[in-house]
Order: C-alpha cells, then sequence, then structure tokens
C-alpha cells in the first residue's frame, strides 16, 4: 500500500513513534544466529576434530593461534555474538516467564551484570594476552 | 461433589430414554464454584451419547438432565458466534465443531473426555472465564476501518487481488481459542496475543484501510508480535482454519522492511 495523497489537505494524524528495540533485537537473533552457526562450527571442528582434536590444544596452540589478527577477530566475534545473542535470548525468556515486575527486574540485571562481565573479561584477555608470560 | 450434592439434578428433568446405538462416555470437567470452592475440583459423568454427538451435546445433556449447575458459555451451536472455546483433551476447540466419533477410543475402551476453560483467562464459573482481558487486547490494535479526510461520495472501490491479501483474517470469530493456547499469553498477560494481531492483520492489509501505520505502531511494542515464538498453536487451534502464525509473520515483515 502506498502513501497515495489524492486528498493532500485532509489532516492526517501520525503514528505515535515508538522505540524499534524490539524489532532490531529481533533481526539481531536471526543474523548473529547465521553467523554464529559458521563461526561455532568452525571453531568446533578446528578445536576438536582437526590435527588430533582436543589433545593438541595447549598453551603454545592457542598463543600460535592468537597470534594472527584473525584468529584474534574471530574469537572476538564469536564472544561477542554468542553473548549477546544467548543473552538476548534468555531476555526474552524472563520478560516471558516472570510473574512480577521486581523479579522480571533483578533477573535481567543479573543477566546484565554477568553478560558484560564476560565480554569484557573475555576481550580483555584477547587483546592482552602475551604469549610470553611463561618465562 | 460436595457443596453441590444437594442440587445434582438436571435443569430439564429426568432422563430422556437412551437412543439405540448409544455409547456410555465419561466426561471429566475441570469445575470452579467462586461461591463455595477455594481451588478447581474434577467432576466426572458418565453418560449416553451418540458416535454422532458432538461435545457440546454430551455438556447439554449433563446440564438438562445430571447437574443443572454446570456452567457453559454457548449460543448458536454451529461454530459460527465463536461462544464455546474450552479445552478438550488438552487441545482448544469449539465444543459444538468436535464430534464425539473422532473422540473415541479404539475397540472397548472406555473413552474419558477431559474438558477445562480456555488457559490464561480468569475463570468466572466451571468452563465460564472472562473474556475481558482478550476484548481489551483486540480493541487496542484499532479493529475498524481508520480513514482520513473526506468522505467518498461513492463506495471504496478495492480490486480481487487487494482483497485476497486479507482474505484469511476475516474470517476470524473472536471466539479465543487462538490467543488462550499461546504459551507467552498464559505466563504473562500483557501480550497482545494472536487474535488481537489476526484482526489487525484484516486492516493493515486492507487497501481501503489508511491506519495501517498507527497499527504497526502499536504492534511493534514489546507486547506486541515480537513476543511471538512461532510455536504455531494459534494455528493449530483456530476452528476457522485461519493460517494465525503466517499472519503475525507478515505483520512482523511489514514492520521489517516498513512497508504493508
Amino acid at each position: 500500500m502506498s502513501l497515495a495523497l489524492d486528498k493532500p489537505r485532509s489532516p492526517r494524524r501520525p503514528a505515535a513513534r515508538r522505540s524499534n528495540g524490539e524489532l532490531y533485537s529481533w533481526l539481531f537473533m536471526r543474523l548473529s544466529g547465521l553467523l554464529l552457526v559458521v563461526l561455532v562450527l568452525g571453531h568446533l571442528f578446528i578445536m576438536n576434530i582437526l590435527d588430533g582434536g582436543v589433545h593438541k590444544i595447549n598453551f603454545g596452540f592457542v598463543a600460535g593461534r592468537w597470534a594472527s589478527p584473525f584468529w584474534q577477530f574471530w574469537d572476538l566475534a564469536m564472544l561477542w555474538l554468542a553473548q549477546i545473542h544467548g543473552g538476548n535470548g534468555v531476555r526474552t525468556v524472563i520478560n516471558d516467564y516472570a510473574r512480577k515486575d521486581s523479579t522480571r527486574f533483578w533477573l535481567k540485571m543479573l543477566l546484565y551484570v554477568s553478560m558484560v562481565l564476560i565480554i569484557s573479561l573475555g576481550t580483555f584477555v584477547i587483546f592482552t594476552f602475551d604469549p610470553n608470560i611463561s618465562n | 461433589m460436595t457443596a453441590t450434592a444437594e442440587t445434582t439434578a438436571g435443569s430439564r428433568g429426568s432422563q430422556p430414554p437412551v437412543p439405540d446405538g448409544a455409547v456410555t462416555v465419561t466426561v471429566k470437567i475441570r469445575r470452579f464454584n467462586p461461591e463455595f470452592d477455594d481451588e478447581p475440583r474434577w467432576d466426572s459423568f458418565d453418560i449416553p451419547a451418540l458416535p454422532s454427538d458432538r461435545v457440546l451435546n454430551l455438556l447439554h445433556y449433563i446440564k438438562w438432565y445430571v447437574d443443572g449447575t454446570l456452567t457453559f458459555r454457548r449460543s448458536c451451536a454451529h461454530g459460527i458466534c465463536g461462544s464455546d472455546a474450552m479445552r478438550i483433551n488438552g487441545v482448544n476447540r469449539l465444543a459444538c465443531k468436535v464430534l464425539l466419533k473422532d473422540l473415541l477410543q479404539k475397540g472397548d475402551k472406555q473413552t474419558t473426555i477431559t474438558i477445562e476453560p480456555i488457559k490464561g483467562l480468569p475463570v468466572n464459573k466451571d468452563l465460564l472465564v472472562d473474556m475481558e482481558p482478550f476484548f481489551e487486547a483486540f480493541r487496542a490494535v484499532k479493529p475498524y476501518l481508520v480513514t482520513y479526510g473526506n468522505e467518498p461520495t461513492r463506495e471504496r472501490i478495492q480490486s480481487v487481488a487487494d482483497r485476497e491479501r486479507f482474505d484469511d483474517t476475516t474470517k476470524c470469530i473472536l471466539c479465543a481459542c487462538c490467543t488462550t493456547s499461546c504459551p507467552v499469553y498464559w505466563t504473562e498477560g500483557s501480550y497482545f496475543g494472536p487474535a488481537a494481531i489476526v484482526n489487525a492483520h484484516r486492516f493493515i492489509f486492507d487497501s481501503r484501510d489508511e491506519g495501517a501505520e498507527e497499527r504497526l505502531d502499536i504492534l511493534n511494542d514489546i507486547d506486541g508480535v515480537w513476543r511471538c515464538r512461532t510455536t504455531f498453536n494459534c494455528t493449530d487451534a483456530c476452528p476457522r482454519g485461519i493460517q494465525v502464525t503466517k499472519a503475525i509473520q507478515e505483520v512482523k515483515r511489514a514492520l521489517l522492511f516498513k512497508r504493508v
């Protein structure tokens, strides 16, 4: 339906603009989900299946990977997307199931604090990782 | 059966003769009388019924000849008015559209039919629920033609293709089967619910209507379409066969791409 202005002088009540937050969060879930399929399955394959699987992982292996900005970016993207995607999912679950406003508020606060904590700790480690720490 | 023991008589007197071909079925009804009960309770009735009977006939039999205190809504009894939505064997159906022969157990096994009030709305008595929260959500989406400017002197013309877009959602009879089958609606009462969105869809996609933006903004809210988890309970429950979840998705798409 297009906005055909056949009555240009007629008063048209503008719709009350509301926030699009829920729309963007819904869209984010779809897009981040698609990305995470690639990132997480790729991660799983490299870490657990290729080259002897999980037994090859040690300090040296991680240090070697994070020497490359590509793997740093991969892990960073995976951390942020998985945290926000999962956190947003839990947020909708809390919205659906919490019965009291105060319960809903405190559960969400707990969720947000844990998300911020894990995201900042992970980001901090990825960027400040020092391969020579053992020396 | 405690407080109502002295009133267990039908409202129409003695039981009629049992017809040929009748089977005895157990009807288990979740009952609640606010004057006596603190908690809902289950009552069972063994009654004769024909396979061609509808579940509504069984309720009539109980009310007319066994226990006149049984309370439920029904009006047209032919699936048009949408009064007798209830949870039959765990799924939301119109009692006047479910045939007993579709519920009968195979072989000689005893058939038990459980009937509960629809979920998510306050129960007034037995199967009678307070529909006001449901209609409140319905009214909130402006389910009427919104136009601006001067009225045309002739009727508002619409092409067949334009009419086709919202044909499915014109079939809604507001029985609340869909809304009260929605898990999101059960747990948190502020969600508009499928029925309100279906009725918004009916006008949003109507080429003669000019209020689409207002309605889309209402449904873009935290209690609007984004609450839908696409569990398809509503589509399964609809006695009119409306593709309810599809309608909700079409509203989501209209919001996402900002076009109707």
